[in-house]
Formats: structure tokens, sequence, C-alpha cells
């Protein structure tokens, strides 16, 4: 990874001041980087702080929460403290995001082409029958025959799945360095989930887009996704190539997801499953924060909560148990 | 959308229909007739009341009377006044017909102006110290009874500022064009006032928690996402998608403000369609109380009516089912 990083988040902490006057450390100390033409994954339960850290990139962070510390860049500029202003020029153009329900992502009063023509308007300053070109153009892309007629459609006449592709065209439509996709399938029927992550990883190529996919399913990393960050309470507990997550996890917490992994080639009988449920964000254990779950718990773990340590290959893994290995 | 517009007119027919029975029943139902309390006169024979009652067709069975009724109307014919010496009701509800009607349209204009922008700005910035000043105003303005707040705004701004004329449409029937529309809309500015105060409250809470609700939703996200300046953002994701319950609303309250104006009317002795109302119900004059529960009632009615066609344009959603 000689070629410098499109994204590179560094000591990300954001916070929510909650009504009770807790805090809900939803990111804290977040690492990563991605480089250009690279999908990495983010995985981990629901609760985990995928969103949270996907939102604080686009600096979309809504009361009562806040980006307390760190820093993202995005080719080198920084954009947390980045003006409200200036931040409009980079979303939509330099970085690219499609959510989880595409059943409500979209305007419900505005027609398809008028949500495209948009956004290619705001960052390309083009005329408006240049956009409408350009809108049918990116429709015909992401797998819309007949695009004339689905510029003049409204949301509610499209499928959850064809919503989805119009999110896509969307986020693509500047050839943003960088897409995020926020369980873009997590909504969508089995049959289409393929449709859409090929159609994503297609455009990926095609403009070579870094892309951050974050989704709970590792069937979905396991095929798209060439690096893995899981994340577990506000925290990455485990980052690597995709060869060594699933060929070397370490950490207690992503064996046990890969435990709950149905497989073939194992004849086990039964799911194996992580006891317990994630602790809430403004009630995390003093320690390591998987300690109130984690089947191999120590005394110093309640203690002290470990830092992420990588070895040379950039497998880093945050757990006591491997403290040793890498000294 | 024309099916929807369509759908929606022919299901007003039979409303239109059920309103006019209504207003029948009503007045039957009510106890006593036009002679009721003026039978007291010796001289004049019992016989002679009971002519005039099969004059009138009080005696036919009901059926009848509605049917006649019903045919008068379609023609265009209210009947006529028993109070007012047989003048026609027509003429007699039209002009004041007229003043109401402004009245209710410049006091909507009121609300929508005031209530709209300041709805926006509450949400904008929730928990402000506008967003708790209007807060304050609106349950004020929910709670004062309307009678109050115009007795109060005659006493401050009639009498002892003089800035507005505290009674009546207008000041002499001297002034004409230009000077006379003025003089008009100065005479509706308090009854107005105080016939929207209700609604602007209303509209106002109900603008502020609509725009804060649409705020939050995914596809402002998206916008947001998208690039999309703070402005467009509110003005256009936002506000359509927030103003179409307020449409809806606006239908009903349209027909509740020229209806509801009995009150405001009488504080200011406005000669509109309440007053009339009311002195037509002292005197038991029937074909005028019907006259004007039917203006009442198809008032309501076209409000929905209206209220729906607006919706179906504003959200694709009913357009295209
Ligand atoms: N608006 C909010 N107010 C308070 N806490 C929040 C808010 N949004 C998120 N959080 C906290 O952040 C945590 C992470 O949320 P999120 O990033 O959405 O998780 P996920 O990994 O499922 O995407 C949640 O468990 C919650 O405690
Ligand atoms: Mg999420």
């Amino acid at each position: 990874m000689t070629n410098p990083a499109v994204l590179s988040v560094e000591d990300l902490k954001t916070y929510f001041y909650l009504e009770n006057s807790n805090i809900a450390k939803a990111v804290d100390r977040v690492n990563f980087s991605i480089h250009p033409g690279e999908t990495v994954a983010l995985v981990g339960e629901s609760g985990s702080g995928k969103s949270i850290t996907s939102l604080s990139i686009m600096q979309l962070i809504d009361k009562p929460g806040k980006i307390v510390n760190g820093s993202i860049q995005l080719e080198g500029r920084e954009l947390v403290q980045l003006s409200n202003r200036k931040m409009t020029k980079i979303r939509g153009k330099e970085v690219g995001m499609i959510f989880q329900e595409p059943m409500t992502a979209l305007n419900p009063v505005y027609t398809i082409g008028n949500q495209i023509i948009e956004v290619l308007r705001k960052h390309k300053k083009i005329s408006k029958k240049d956009a409408r070109k350009q809108a049918i153009e990116l429709l015909k892309t992401v797998g819309f025959p007949r695009a004339e007629a689905t510029m003049k459609e409204y949301p509610h006449q499209l499928s959850g799945g064809m919503r989805q592709r119009v999110m896509i065209a969307i986020a693509i439509s500047c050839e943003p360095k960088l897409l995020i996709a926020d369980e873009p399938t997590t909504a969508l029927d089995v049959t289409i989930q393929a449709q859409i992550l090929d159609l994503i990883n297609e455009m990926k190529k095609k403009f070579n887009m870094a892309v951050l996919l974050i989704t709970h399913d590792l069937g979905v990393v396991a095929e798209y996704a060439d690096r893995v960050l899981v994340m577990y309470g506000g925290q990455i507990v485990e980052q690597g190539t995709k060869r060594q997550l699933f060929k070397s996890a370490k950490h207690p917490y992503t064996n046990g997801l890969l435990e709950s992994l149905p497989s073939l080639d194992q004849s086990s009988d039964r799911l194996g499953t992580i006891k317990g449920t994630v602790p809430a964000a403004d009630n995390f254990p003093e320690g390591c924060r998987f300690s109130t779950r984690c089947p191999h718990v120590m005394e110093k773990c309640i203690k002290t909560n470990p830092d992420i340590l990588s070895d040379d290959s950039g497998h880093g893994v945050r757990c006591f148990l491997y403290e040793e290995e890498e000294k | 959308m024309y099916k929807y517009i369509i759908r929606r007119i022919l299901v007003f027919i039979p409303m239109l229909f059920a309103l006019t029975v209504m207003v029948f029943a009503l007045a039957q139902a009510a106890p006593g007739d036009p002679f009721t309390g003026r039978m007291l006169d010796p001289t004049v024979n019992p016989e002679v009341y009971q002519q005039q009652r099969e004059a009138l067709g009080l005696n036919d069975p009901y059926p009848v009377q509605y049917m006649n009724w019903m045919k008068n109307i379609l023609q265009g014919d209210f009947g006529n006044s028993i109070y007012y010496n047989g003048r026609s009701v027509l003429e007699l509800i039209s002009q004041r017909f007229a003043n109401t009607l402004y009245l209710g349209l410049f006091s909507l204009t009121i609300t929508l102006v005031v209530s709209i922008p300041i709805g926006i700005y509450s949400a904008k910035k929730p928990y402000s110290i506008l967003d708790y000043a209007t807060t304050g105003f609106g349950f004020l303005g929910l709670a004062i009874p309307n009678f109050f707040f115009g007795l109060i705004a005659i006493y401050i701004f009639a009498i002892h500022f003089g800035w507005f004329p505290s009674q009546g449409t207008v000041s002499s029937n001297d002034v004409t064009g230009f000077a006379e529309l003025i003089d008009r809309l100065h005479h509706l500015v308090l009854p107005g006032i105080t016939l929207g105060l209700a609604g602007t409250a209303t509209y106002m809470r109900y603008m502020r928690s609509e725009v804060l609700d649409v705020l939050g939703s995914d596809y402002i996200r998206t916008a947001k996402a998208k690039g999309m300046s703070s402005n467009n953002v509110l003005y256009k994701h936002t506000l359509r998608n927030a103003l179409i319950p307020i449409i809806t609303l606006m239908g009903i309250e349209f027909g509740v403000l020229v209806s509801g104006a009995v009150i405001t009317e009488q504080v200011f002795n406005f000669p509109g369609l309440g007053t009339l109302f009311l002195q037509s119900i002292t005197n038991r004059d029937y074909p005028v109380i019907m006259s004007i529960n039917l203006l009442f009632g198809v008032f309501i009615l076209v409000g929905n009516l209206l209220a729906d066609i607006f919706y179906c344009v504003v959200d694709p959603r009913i357009r295209y089912d």
C-alpha cells in the first residue's frame, strides 16, 4: 500500500450527549484507511457504531452527537471542523453514500429524474438539458433499460431493489473517490442482494473508487471485501485482509461471528452464537468492551481496555490474548 | 389524477344530498314555527293562521315539503324570509355571504402568512427562545375564547389607540375604488385576526412538528448526503412534504372559518352570515336558517373537497394509485 489513502480516519471519537447526562461513546478511537480501488468491509452487530462511523465521515452527525476528537482526511484534506458550506461541495461529489432503507431514502414527492438531475447540477454546474442527458445515461448504467420513462416516475412506483439502484446512480453520479454503502442490501430480498452488490462492485471498478462497505453479513464480506474491519462497542477490535480474517481470526468476537456462520465443510450441527447482548453505548464496561461476553475473559480484561496491536502484515487485534505474541 | 378527482367528486354528491336531508330534518325537528309566539293577538282568528300554514305548505307531509324545498333550491329559489316581510332569502344572504367570505379569506391569509414561517423557524431552531415564545403564544391563542380576544382587541387597538375600526365593513358608502378596498381591508383587520387566532396557533404548532418530523426522515439525510445546501434541504425537500398534512387541515379550516365566524361577527357587529344567522334563529325564520345552514354545510364539504384535490396535486403517492 504505497499509494496514498483516499480516506484516512485517525483516532475518531463520536459521542452522543444524552439527556440523562450520560455519554454514548458510539465511535471511540477508531483508526483506518481506504485506498483507491479497494473495498473495505466494516462488520459488526447492530449498534456497534458502523453507521455513526460513516455519518462522521460525511460530517452528518446531528445533535446530541458530536465528533469530539480525531481526524478524517479525504485525499489529505481534513474534513473534521470543515464548515457545512464547504462540506456540501464534498458530499455527493467526492463521497457518495447509499443507505440501508431504499424504501424511504428517496423523496416521495419528486420524480427520480428530478432527484438525479439535482445532484448533477449542484456539483457539475451544467445545464438542465445536459444534466437530463447524463441522468438518463446513469439510469441506464445502473440497469434501467427504459431510463427515459423512469426519469418521470416517482419513488413509490419502484420496487426496493430498483430504488436502491437509483440511490447508486445518485451516489456515483459525480464519480466520487469514495463510496460509502451502509448495509445497502439489508432491507432487500435475498435474490436482489447479490445484484445490488454486484452493481456496486462493477461501479467500483469502472470509476476506480474506494468503497466502504458496511454490513453485518460475513457472507457479503467473503464475496466482496478486500480488507475487513471488525467493529464492536464503538471500536475496531480486529482488522486485516479478508484472508487473514477468515483463515486466522484472532479476536474472540471475530471468532464468535465466524462460528455463527453456517458453513458447508464443517459438519457441526449447531451454529455457534455469542452469548449475551451488546452493552449500550453509554454503559460500556470499564475494561475491554467485549469482556462481558468473552469466553476467554481474564482479570485484566475487566480493568483495562487493550490497545489494538498489528503485526507486520497489518493484521491487527485488540485483545490481551495476543499481547505477548506481538512483543 | 383525474380519476381520483372524479371519484372524489362522485362521493361529494351523496354527501351533499345527506346534508340537505339533515338541514331539512333539523329545521322540522325544531319546536315551533314562524307563528309561534305571535298567535297572542286575540283579534286574529286562529283559522287565519291555519290558512297561512296551509298556504306556506307547512301542513304537507315531510317528504313532500322536502321535495318542494329541494326543487326550489335547484332552481336557485331559496324561499322568502318570513320575518323580513317576504324578502327573498337569496337577496338577504348574498351581500352578507360576500362579507363573510372576505372575512374568512382574509383571516385564512393572515393565518397562513403568520403561522407557516414561524412554524418553519421554530422547527429550524427547536428549543430556542423564539421557539418557546411561539409555543407560549400558541397555547394562549388556543386557550383564549374568540369573543374575549375580540373585546380586548377592540379595547386596545380600536378604542385606546384608535388604529382600526371596531365594527362594520366600511366607514361610509361614499368611498369608492381603491380607497374603498383599503377601507374594507382596514375594517377586516381586527375581526380577521380574531377569527384566525386559534387557527394561527394550531397551524404554527402543526407546521413546527411536521417540519421537525420531515427533517428527521431518511430522504432528508439522502439530500444532505448529496451535498444539497441547507436552504435547498429546507425549502425544497422538507417544505413540500411538511405541507401535505397542512393542506388537508386548511381545507377543513376554511369551512370552519366561514361557519365559525358567527361569534366573531357578533363581537365586531359585522354584517355577515353569522349575525344574520343568530337573528334568524331568534326570529324562527326557518327559510333563512335552513339556507344558511345549507351554505355552511356546503362550505365545509367544498373545503374538504378542495383539500383532497390539493392533496392529490402535491402528493404523487395519491395521484397514482
Ligand atoms: N441519535 C442518537 N442518540 C443517541 N445515541 C445514538 C444516536 N445514534 C446512535 N447512537 C448510539 O450509537 C450506537 C451506534 O449506532 P450505529 O452506528 O447506528 O450502529 P450500527 O452499527 O448498527 O450502524 C448506538 O448503539 C447508539 O447507542
Ligand atoms: Mg447502521
